[in-house]
């Protein structure tokens, strides 16, 4: 059995921009399995903190640890960014560039991607330029390239900000598949009926700390403080 | 205006008639710039990649002067590889003075800061999209500038192109280092240039197209061959 890359344990984290605290100081521990939801209002921080949580970003105080070797911590662990990156490649080439990175060979790196491209439901026409695909494809051939490594943690920044309903749907049924699957999901959202669907546990964010960390149920039965309470209920803050 | 039409009518005349000279002349052009072009890239492609991948001390000052050296004044190079190359020089040994050779060093060093510099340009652009993709797939140096490198293709092959046009153009430097020996370094603008200054115009403006329609061959050919612009390509 492969060994686990989590518990993530952030201690007393801050990040610092321009003078500026931006994050923190946030200590939680990461673990087990489920979704969390990262609520939050806008420049609460929610990006930083995942980006912080995958590596992204450079912390100033505290520290975030994984358990593990740091190779294996990158390899199983992956990042949907809200707005897909498309590489100037064809979908089938976009979805399979993380094996390539591997070492895995061109054939058997494009024959893998075609797998996870069906299994996200992606339809598009695979050898055609990522370029051409329409919201809701984008993001799932950005959900098949992070899944092309079965990652242990999959981080996802609002990943259905934009998309209609029903490419929402389907990307929350991918969702809920991955997690099925033994997969821990970390991703933020505005959408209160999307935490509410998805959310084991709930993060919530209020200028750049964690105010609230609670079981889905009872954060929306009762949110234990008046800024979660508003976000909520969609009250607007002073 | 009547040059003009004597020029074109000695163009078309020359190339029906695939005069020996003229075809000599060609040739060599393209042989010295093509392979200046081929050398150039290989340093300039990497080295414009590497810039915008990497931070570093002074890297700031490092890409202005790149941008400086795009203006290099190419008689200033031709007497500095002159100087260079000459018997008193320190690599005067190699007798390569008055050389085709010498005509693509000094190519090299003219159009090498071009397509490093346009280059960089293009990948920087292209770092910026990738950047966080990049980095969240733990993806090596090396391979992050092989990636810019190979999605950047069409942007670098403008790049090398660029190149491409400034060299097949150059007369001071290539005058200088060759010396504009018939049979042996003499280029298609070495030959206007002594082709004017005998007042022979016509002839020096019939060379003067088939340069610019050679330029817009080479041009078309490796749009073709690399496939841009092309249905659903990009």
């Amino acid at each position: 059995m492969v060994s686990s890359i989590l518990p993530l344990t952030l201690d007393a984290v801050e990040l610092r921009r321009g003078g500026k605290r931006i994050l923190g100081p946030v200590s939680l521990t990461l673990d087990g399995d489920g979704i969390t939801i990262v609520l939050g209002p806008n420049g609460s921080g929610k990006t930083t903190l995942l980006r912080t949580m995958h590596g992204l970003e450079r912390i100033n105080r505290g520290h975030a640890r994984w358990t593990g070797d740091a190779d294996r911590v990158h390899a199983r662990q992956a990042f949907v960014f809200q707005t897909p990156v498309l590489m100037r490649r064809s979908v089938l080439d976009c979805i399979a560039y993380p094996l390539r990175l591997d070492g895995v060979d061109r054939r058997s790196a494009r024959d893998r991607a075609a797998e996870v491209a069906a299994s996200v439901g992606l339809t598009a026409t695979l050898d055609a330029p990522a370029q051409i695909l329409s919201g809701g494809e984008r993001q799932k051939m950005s959900l098949a390239r992070a899944l092309i490594r079965t990652p242990e943690v999959l981080f996802l920044d609002e990943p259905c900000a934009n998309l209609d309903m029903a490419s929402m749907a389907e990307i929350e049924a991918i969702l809920i598949r991955t997690r099925n699957a033994g997969t821990r999901i970390v991703m933020s959202t505005h959408n209160i009926g999307q935490a509410r669907r998805l959310a084991d546990d709930i993060l919530f964010l209020h200028d750049g700390r964690v105010i609230e960390s609670a079981r889905r149920d009872a954060f929306f039965a009762g949110p234990g403080t008046p800024e979660a309470r508003a976000h909520i209920n969609g009250d607007l803050l002073p | 205006m009547n040059d003009i039409y004597q020029g074109l009518y000695q163009a078309m005349r020359l190339l029906v008639t695939l005069d020996p000279g003229l075809v000599e002349i060609t040739a060599r052009s393209l042989q010295v710039t093509l392979t200046a072009t081929v050398i150039a890239s290989a340093i300039g492609l990497p080295l414009g990649a590497w810039i915008a991948v990497n931070r570093f001390w002074l890297r700031r000052y490092a890409i202005a002067i790149l941008n400086a050296l795009m203006g290099l004044p190419p008689v200033v190079v031709g007497l500095m590889v002159y100087v260079v190359l000459s018997r008193a020089g320190p690599l005067g040994v190699l007798g390569l003075l008055f050389t085709p050779t010498a005509m693509i060093i000094a190519q090299i060093i003219i159009i090498t800061p071009i397509i490093a510099s346009i280059s960089h340009q293009a990948i920087r652009d292209l770092w910026a999209d990738y950047h966080d993709l990049l980095i969240s797939l733990h993806a090596s140096r090396r391979q992050r500038i092989a990636t810019l490198l190979w999605d950047g293709r069409r942007a670098l092959m403008t790049a090398a192109l660029a190149g491409f046009g400034r060299a097949i153009g150059e007369v001071g430097a290539i005058m200088i280092v060759g010396g504009n020996i018939d049979h042996a370094t003499r280029v298609l603008t070495t030959a206007i240039a002594l082709e004017t200054g005998k007042g022979d115009f016509a002839l020096a403006l019939a060379l003067g197209f088939i340069l610019i329609a050679l330029a817009i061959a080479v041009n078309l050919a490796l749009h073709i061959l690399s496939g841009t612009e092309r249905g659903s390509r990009w």
